[in-house]
C-alpha cells in the first residue's frame, strides 16, 4: 500500500493521512494509490500539512507498517531513546521498527 | 539607521517595479553582456548568474542600466556581479530582476541593487520592514553603511 | 571571553525580530516552503526526520556558565530535556516547534547566544581549537581572529547564497586539534620573522569526496585576513559549481581548477579587494583581544577552596581520570580538564539538562565561567586548578560525566544517524553503544591507548569517519543497514583519509570487526605505538587477513 505522509507546519509533529484528517499515529493512516497528488496538493495548500510525500507499507495485524526502517523510525522515534517514542510503555516497539 | 529610502512606484512603467533612484529611469531593452560589448550604442544589459560583470568595465561610461537576472533567488552570483559593478565605479541603475523575495531585498541594497523588478509583486508593508530592519552592519559592502568596527573606533 | 556591546546585541536581536517575522509569513502561507526553507536555515531550523531540529551557534566553542545554563533550560522548556553536541562544536535539539522558534531565539539572545547561520549555503560557524587560550603548545590564542571572522561572516549579504555551506576553522598551534585541513577554509596562526600571519588552507572536506586543503597562502598578515577572506569567498561564489548539489563544495573547484589556479584566482581579487577597504581597523582586533586576556590564575601551590576530602585524590578512579582526561596548560599549577559524554554504552555527545546544569556549575565554581565545546563532543573545563580537580572530579562522577576515556575506543564520534537523520542510511549511535560496551567488558579500552574511532550513518560524513583511526560508514544495502569499516585516518597535522578495508559488516559484525582490528594492533604494535602508527608501519594486509580470511 502507498500512505502519504508529512509534518505539521506548526509543531513539525510526524503525521500520516487517514482519508480526512492528519494523525500521528501510523496505524490511522490509509491508502492513498490514486489519488496521492490531489491530496497532497489540497492539503499543502490548506497548510494543514507541511511537504507531504508518499511511501511503501504493508499491511500487519491489520495496521500499515512502513517498508523502510527509516520510515518506521520516523513514525515511531528515535530506537534509542524508546523512552521518547510515541509508544514508550510498549515492551515489543524495538522490533517493529528493527 | 536602516535604508531611509522609500521606493518610487516605477513612475507608471511597470507597477511591480520598486526603484530607489530619483533619476528618470532608464527605458531601453536591456541586451546580454556579449552584445552589449559589441554594440556601441546599447544603453542597457541584462546579467546572467553565469556572465563575467568584468567584461563590462571598460564600458561603463554608456551604462545607464544594469539588469541582474536571478533565475533563482538561490544562486547568489548576482550579488557579487552587482558588487563589483559598484567597485569599478558604476553610479547607474542596478537592478534585480526574477526570483527577488523581500527576504532578500536588505542583502541585494548592501550589494549595490537601487531596483527591483521581482516576478511577482512584493507587499509594500513587507518591503518597508525587510529595508528598515538592520540598525547597523558587520562589514564593508557596497553600500555606504559605516561597519561597526570602524563605528566602535571613530 | 568575548561579550557583546550594544551594537551586536542589537544585531541579534534584530535577526530574531526578522526571524518572528518570516515565521508568521509562513503560517499565514505568505511565503512556500521553498521560498521559507533557505531563511529557516540560515537560522538554524531543519526539517528534520522526527520535527523541526534547532542548531544553536556556539562560537569558536567557547560559552559561559549562563550560557550552559540558559541551553539547559531550552531543552526543559522547549524540548525533551536534553540536548547534542555536534562534531562543529555546536547543540542540537531535536523536537523544536516553530511556533515556538522565535521564542527560543530570543531566549538566546538574552544570554548573547543565536542560531545565525548554522544551517543554510552561507558561511557557518567558525570552529577553533577547545583548549585555546590555555593549551601549553599554542603560539596564541586563535579565538580573537575567529571572533573578527564571525562579526565579518554574520549577515554577509554576499555570501548568503553560496553554492554550497562554508566551513572555516583557525587554530594557533602546530598540533591540530580543529581538523583544520578539513575545512573549507582553514587557517593556522603562524609567526615569521617576529610577526603574526595566518596561512590559508582552502579546499578541505569530507563529506562524499573528502579532501585536504591545500595551502594556498602562507603567510597573509593579519590585517589583511578578512581581506584575504573575502578573496576567497568572492571566487567561490562566482565560480563554484551550482549543477550538481554533490559537487557545490569550495574543494571540488580547487580540486577541478588546480590549486595553483584557485590561488592565482584569489590572488588577483585579493589585489582587488585591498582597493576596497574590507578590512576591519587593526585597533578592532585589539579591542577583541581584551576579552581573551589570561584569567587571574593563582599560584601553582595554593590549596583549593572545596571542602572535598583529601583522600579523593588517592582514589584509582580519580588518578585515572586525571591521567586520562586532563590536558597540559600553559599557566602553572593549571589543566584542562575534559568531561566525557560519552559513557559507556551511552549516546556519543548527549548531555540533559541536569548535567548542562552541573558543567555550568563547575565552570563557575572551579574554572573563571568558562567551557568549551569540542568537536569530539566532549566539553571541557580549560583553566582548572590542579587542587581543584579532586571536587570537579568528584562531581562529574556523581552526574555520569567522569568516564576516564578522552581519546581512546570508548571516546566515539557517531553523528545521530539514523535515529534522527533524514539524510541517514544506517543506525549510527547503537553500533556506537555496543563497541563501548564490547571493549568495556574486555578491559582492552585502556590497553589500546590512544584509538580514534569516528561513525557516520551516511556518506554525508558528519561523524567525521574519514578522519578516523577506525572509521565506520553506514550504507543501505537493498533496505538493510550494513557498515563499512575503514582504517588510518587522522584529523591531526598529519591530517590523512582512512582506507576501506573491504566488504561491510551488519550490525553486530562491525562490532567483531572493530575487535578484530584491535586485536591486529595488539598483536603487532612495537614499544610507544599508537593503532594509527602500527596501521601505518604494517599496511592495510595484515588487517584484511584478520577480517576476512
Amino acid at each position: 500500500m502507498r500512505i502519504m505522509t508529512g509534518n505539521d507546519l506548526k509543531t513539525g509533529a510526524v503525521t500520516w493521512w487517514t482519508g480526512s484528517d492528519w494523525s500521528l499515529h501510523v496505524e490511522d493512516a490509509v491508502d492513498v494509490t490514486g489519488k496521492e497528488d490531489e491530496i497532497a496538493r489540497r492539503e499543502e495548500a490548506a497548510r494543514r500539512v507541511n511537504v507531504p510525500y508518499v511511501i511503501d507499507a504493508e499491511l500487519e495485524d491489520g495496521s500499515p507498517r512502513p517498508a523502510h526502517i527509516k520510515d518506521r523510525v520516523r513514525a515511531l522515534g528515535p530506537t534509542v531513546r524508546l523512552d521518547l517514542s510515541l509508544k514508550p510503555a510498549d515492551p515489543d516497539i524495538g522490533n517493529w521498527v528493527i | 539607521m536602516a535604508d531611509p529610502a522609500t521606493p518610487n512606484d516605477g513612475q507608471g512603467h511597470n507597477s511591480g517595479l520598486l526603484r530607489y533612484r530619483s533619476d528618470e529611469i532608464a527605458d531601453h531593452a536591456a541586451v546580454t553582456v556579449d552584445a552589449f560589448v559589441e554594440q556601441a550604442d546599447a544603453l542597457a544589459v541584462r546579467i546572467e548568474p553565469g556572465d563575467e560583470a568584468r567584461e563590462l568595465i571598460p564600458h561603463l561610461n554608456r551604462v545607464k542600466l544594469v539588469e541582474v537576472n536571478f533565475p533563482a533567488f538561490g544562486d547568489g552570483r548576482g550579488y557579487s556581479s552587482a558588487r563589483i559593478l559598484r567597485e569599478a565605479g558604476y553610479e547607474g541603475e542596478l537592478r534585480a530582476v526574477g526570483d527577488v523575495l523581500v527576504d532578500q531585498l536588505a542583502y541585494m541594497r548592501r550589494c549595490g541593487f537601487d531596483s527591483f523588478d521581482p516576478d511577482a509583486p512584493l507587499d509594500a508593508g513587507d518591503v518597508e520592514a525587510a529595508l528598515a530592519r538592520w540598525p547597523d552592519v558587520y562589514q564593508s559592502a557596497a553600500d555606504d553603511r559605516t561597519p561597526i568596527w570602524t563605528k566602535r573606533h571613530a | 571571553m568575548y561579550r557583546y556591546d550594544t551594537y551586536d546585541q542589537a544585531m541579534v536581536d534584530a535577526r530574531v525580530e526578522e526571524f518572528r517575522d518570516q515565521c508568521r509569513r509562513r503560517l499565514e502561507g505568505k511565503l512556500t516552503e521553498d521560498q521559507f526553507k533557505p531563511l529557516r536555515l540560515m537560522n538554524g531550523l531543519y526539517l528534520q526526520l522526527h520535527a523541526y531540529m534547532l542548531r544553536v551557534a556556539v562560537p569558536y566553542g567557547t560559552l559561559s556558565g549562563d550560557q550552559m545554563r540558559a541551553l539547559a533550560d531550552i531543552a526543559e522548556k522547549y524540548d525533551r530535556g536534553y540536548g547534542h553536541f555536534t562534531t562543529r562544536q555546536n547543540i542540537q535539539y531535536n523536537w523544536i516547534k516553530l511556533e515556538d522558534a522565535g521564542d527560543i531565539l530570543a531566549d538566546l539572545a538574552s544570554v548573547e547566544m543565536h542560531a545565525i547561520q548554522t544551517s543554510g549555503n552561507c558561511i557557518r560557524n567558525i570552529s577553533s581549537d577547545h583548549f585555546a587560550g590555555a593549551a601549553a603548545d599554542e603560539l596564541v590564542d586563535p579565538r580573537p581572529y575567529a571572533e573578527l571572522l564571525r562579526q565579518w561572516s554574520s549577515f554577509h549579504p554576499e555570501f548568503a547564497y553560496l553554492p554550497r555551506k562554508f566551513k572555516i576553522a583557525v587554530i594557533a598551534s602546530k598540533t591540530d586539534r580543529a581538523a583544520m585541513k578539513l575545512h573549507d577554509i582553514g587557517i593556522r596562526i603562524v609567526e615569521r620573522d617576529g610577526e603574526l600571519g595566518a596561512s590559508f588552507y582552502v579546499g578541505g572536506g569530507m563529506g562524499r569526496t573528502p579532501m585536504i586543503a591545500p595551502c594556498i597562502n602562507e603567510f597573509v598578515p593579519l590585517d589583511r585576513l578578512i581581506t584575504y577572506a573575502e578573496a576567497c569567498l568572492r571566487v567561490y561564489n562566482r565560480h563554484g559549481r551550482r549543477d550538481n548539489k554533490y559537487k557545490a563544495r569550495i574543494k571540488i573547484l580547487v580540486h577541478e581548477l588546480g590549486a595553483e589556479e584557485y590561488t592565482r584566482q584569489v590572488e588577483a581579487e585579493y589585489a582587488h579587494m585591498l582597493d576596497q577597504g574590507v578590512e576591519p581597523p587593526f585597533a578592532e582586533l585589539e579591542r577583541i583581544r581584551t576579552f581573551f586576556a589570561d584569567p587571574e590564575f593563582r599560584a601553582a601551590d595554593e590549596v583549593s577552596a572545596s571542602n572535598e576530602p583529601e583522600e579523593t585524590s588517592s582514589e584509582p578512579a580519580f588518578q585515572r581520570w586525571v591521567r586520562r582526561n586532563t590536558n597540559p596548560h600553559k599557566a602553572p599549577g593549571y589543566v584542562s580538564a575534559v568531561i566525557s559524554l560519552k559513557p559507556v554504552g551511552g549516546i556519543p555527545g548527549d548531555a540533559t539538562a541536569e548535567q548542562m546544569r552541573l558543567m555550568a556549575d563547575l565552570a563557575e565554581r572551579y574554572g573563571f565561567d568558562e567551557l568549551r565545546v569540542m568537536h569530539t563532543q566532549n566539553i571541557v573545563l580549560p583553566h582548572v586548578h590542579q587542587s581543584d580537580l579532586p571536587a570537579v572530579w568528584r562531581a562529574l562522577d556523581g552526574a555520569g560525566l567522569s568516564t576516564p576515556n578522552l581519546d581512546q575506543i570508548g571516546d566515539i564520534i557517531a553523528c545521530p544517524g539514523l535515529d534522527y537523520c533524514s539524510l541517514a542510511n544506517a543506525r549510527s549511535i547503537p553500533v556506537a553503544q555496543k563497541i563501548s560496551e564490547r571493549f568495556e567488558a574486555s578491559g582492552k579500552g585502556e590497553a589500546l591507548g590512544e584509538l580514534k574511532l569516528k561513525i557516520s550513518g551516511c556518506i554525508n560524513a558528519c561523524g567525521h569517519h574519514h578522519a578516523g583511526h577506525i572509521g565506520i560508514l553506514g550504507v543501505d544495502r537493498k533496505g538493510v543497514e550494513n557498515y563499512q569499516l575503514s582504517l588510518g585516518g587522522s584529523e591531526a597535522e598529519d591530517t590523512a583519509l582512512a582506507k576501506i578495508t573491504g566488504p561491510g559488516f551488519d550490525e553486530d559484525g562491525i562490532v567483531d570487526a572493530v575487535e578484530t582490528a584491535a586485536d591486529v594492533y595488539l598483536r603487532e604494535r612495537t614499544e610507544g605505538e599508537r593503532f594509527l602508527d602500527t596501521y601505518r608501519r604494517i599496511g592495510m594486509t595484515p588487517f584484511k587477513e584478520a577480517l576476512y580470511g
